[in-house]
């Protein structure tokens, strides 16, 4: 079954459970008399989903487009061209990055992630590197903090004066 | 209305007001050009030093500046690192980003700020000519007209996604509309569909959804596929200048559109963001069939198309704020507020109470214009020269403006999980071949589609609005025919095919 089948179904499933949620929303007692509840526009939603994901499902495959490609089907081989580890180490470090901002600091995680992924992408001049990620920390923070006057804290948990 | 021109000229001419525009088409297009905040953030931000300000015209002068250079400064992170920071932009990275793609960066930076400059100018021609007249009309709209109005939107969208991929972009939709109802209900504001998820409880934000959607799988797209990343970044910018076909070729459709987006900018709650869309729908259906394939793949056309429609409804939207005191957007909204701190009431009476404010505003719209265009032209080749930075440095900026334009807006981490999440299977989404921006404008059109539906639903007591008011059934019945057409044709085009091939 090619990938955007696949996806289809993984439709299908969704909309069948935000049909259920929909469909057993628990409404407030003020709301059961109105003409417009807060679950009705969802049931529509989820009553369209499922009827379109079918529509795609049972749908007869896709004919070639211009370029020859087959569209929506992913092969196993085209797969093995793509760097999918880099991609994967690259998703992760977003991740890490979303976790460690809080306790880090902004300009702390910021350089370690701009160096990091940088590293990853195969930069060898790590001084350079570090250079430019406390310089582009350093400038963002600059006009965030200073010029609009959003608050991120800049700096790791253990440096921080207390308020 | 003379008089009114000649004191517009005098108040908007003076130094200080003359300052106030070119600080606030700076401060908006380097901000704006920051993916993550957009103009409402921006001219919320500013509102303390507009108010500190004190002379209202000159504050009005000055936030209408931040609100031009913000659209134009969002327009420029759309085309080069396909990351729009504002709605009213994601039409513009259709054809912008593909055109930086190819090397031509700095033309379709330039056509972007020619496009802009007419929308901005034209729009604001017609703001002054018929600004009491057109909000008379904005009244006779409802709730009813503004859902099929959306729905008409919403299946353009769908509609013009290409042969054998209608249904797919319907399901797009349909998805962007449903995280749409994440968050509180319409109408009585409970939270639903959270999960039980403290963080959810404001539904997803937009900025998390479009970076998802666009600059996180082209970052990663970057990193999958290292070969196709040579024409992105191969840092040549040729060609900055616009040929005269070229130049014949959007002439009209920078004019169509830019009458087109100020009509729709002048609706209450229609605004920049459906006035691009339907302008790229638009252009793209009327054009002709060989420059049709071109959409989507860097066309000057579908470029110029939302990029002048957008600035003329960001014009537009000033009618409904100047003369009846209703906000057309959020971001006039915001607007309105700081006029009212500032002691200026907004509406019908503001024409002949204060017409300095009214005409001031208006005069510095044009003068915005020339100093968005004069800062703008010259700065393209140095704005275009980020694409040649090399990839090692450019793939983390890109991913680090994603993360902290979600986080600057929510602070909160979690939003940056959920960014991830969401971009991770936005890229599986691009590999299997589903349109993304259909998800986008669902999600955007969701909340105000839902609530103009409650409204209308609760006003009839029923859905008998869909054909008791004229105006509602032939918007709708607009609305299914331009899904069914393309379905249709195809249909005929694969039966004749097979009818050919039995016949043989």
């Amino acid at each position: 079954m090619p990938l955007d089948k696949w996806i289809a179904a993984l439709f299908l499933v969704g909309s069948v459970i935000y049909g259920y949620a929909a469909f057993t929303y628990p409404l407030l007692p003020f709301e059961r008399n109105m003409a417009f509840l807060p679950n009705t526009w969802p049931q529509v939603l989820a009553v369209l989903g499922a009827v379109l994901s079918l529509l795609i499902l049972i749908a007869r495959p896709e004919p070639a487009d211009e370029e020859g490609r087959v569209l929506g089907r992913i092969t196993r081989a085209d797969l093995a061209g793509l760097k999918i580890g880099q991609a994967v180490l690259l998703v992760s470090a977003m991740i890490a990055y979303a976790l460690l901002l809080r306790p880090f600091g902004f300009l702390g995680a910021t350089v370690l992630f701009i160096v990091g992924t940088g590293l990853l992408l195969g930069e060898r001049r790590v001084l350079v590197l570090i250079l430019v990620a406390v310089l582009g920390a350093g400038l963002v923070w600059g006009l965030v903090d200073g010029l609009l006057g959003i608050f991120l804290r800049p700096l790791p948990w253990f440096l921080e004066s207390t308020p | 209305m003379i008089e009114g021109i000649l004191v517009g000229l005098s108040a908007a001419f003076s130094f200080q007001n003359l300052l106030m525009v070119l600080g606030g088409c700076l401060i908006g297009t380097f901000i704006g050009m920051l993916p993550g905040l957009g103009p409402m953030s921006i001219i919320a931000i500013m509102i303390p030093v507009a108010i500190k300000i004190g002379d209202p015209s000159a504050a009005l002068i000055l936030l209408a500046g931040v609100y031009y250079g913000a659209i134009f400064g969002g327009s420029t992170s759309s085309i080069l690192i396909n990351a729009p920071g504002v709605a009213g932009t994601v039409a513009t990275s259709f054809d912008g980003f593909p055109m930086a793609q190819q090397g031509k960066a700095g033309k379709a930076l330039t056509i972007a700020a020619i496009a802009s400059f007419c929308g901005g100018t034209i729009s604001a021609i017609l703001l002054m000519i018929f600004a009491p007249m057109l909000s008379s009309v904005a009244l006779a709209f409802h709730s009813a007209e503004y859902f099929a109005l959306m729905v008409v939107g919403l299946s353009a969208i769908a509609a013009f996604a290409g042969t054998g991929k209608v249904v797919k972009a319907l399901m797009m939709t349909v998805i962007g509309l449903t995280l749409a109802t994440v968050g509180e209900s319409a109408l009585f504001n409970a939270p639903r569909f959270t999960m039980g998820l403290m963080d959810l409880q404001s539904g997803f934000s937009f900025i998390t959804l479009a970076m998802a959607l666009f600059a996180l799988p082209e970052a990663l797209n970057l990193v999958l596929r290292p070969k196709k990343d040579g024409g992105a970044s191969g840092g040549e910018i040729k060609d900055l200048r616009i040929t005269g076909s070229e130049a014949r070729a959007i002439a009209p459709v920078i004019g169509r559109q830019s009458v087109q987006g100020f009509l729709i900018g002048v609706m209450p709650g229609a605004g920049a963001t459906i006035a691009s869309f339907l302008g790229y729908a638009v252009e793209r259906n009327i054009a002709p069939k060989d420059e049709q394939a071109q959409f989507g793949k860097g066309s000057v056309k579908g470029l110029a198309a939302p990029e002048s429609a957008n600035n003329a409804a960001c014009t537009g939207s000033f009618v409904p704020l100047l003369t009846l005191g209703i906000p057309g957007s959020g971001t006039t909204a915001i607007l309105l507020g700081a006029l009212i701190a500032l002691n200026v009431q907004p509406g019908p009476r503001l024409m002949t109470d204060s017409p300095e404010v009214f005409w001031a505003v208006i005069i510095s719209m044009y003068i915005g214009n020339i100093v968005l265009l004069i800062l703008n032209l010259p700065l393209i080749p140095y704005i275009a020269r980020l694409l040649a930075v090399p990839r090692t440095y450019l793939i983390p900026f890109i991913l680090f403006f994603t993360l902290i334009g979600a986080y600057i807006g929510q602070n909160n981490a979690t939003e940056l999980l959920i960014l991830v999440g969401l971009g991770v299977f936005a890229t599986v989404l691009r590999f299997a071949d589903y349109p993304l921006p259909p998800l986008l404008i669902g999600f955007i059109l969701g909340g105000m589609l839902e609530d103009n539906f409650a409204r209308a639903v609760n006003l009839t007591d029923g859905v008998s609005f869909m054909w008791e008011r004229p105006m509602t059934l032939a918007l709708l019945i607009l609305g299914v025919a331009l899904i069914l057409l393309p379905a249709w044709r195809a249909r005929r085009a694969r039966a004749l095919q097979q009818g050919t091939a039995q016949g043989d």
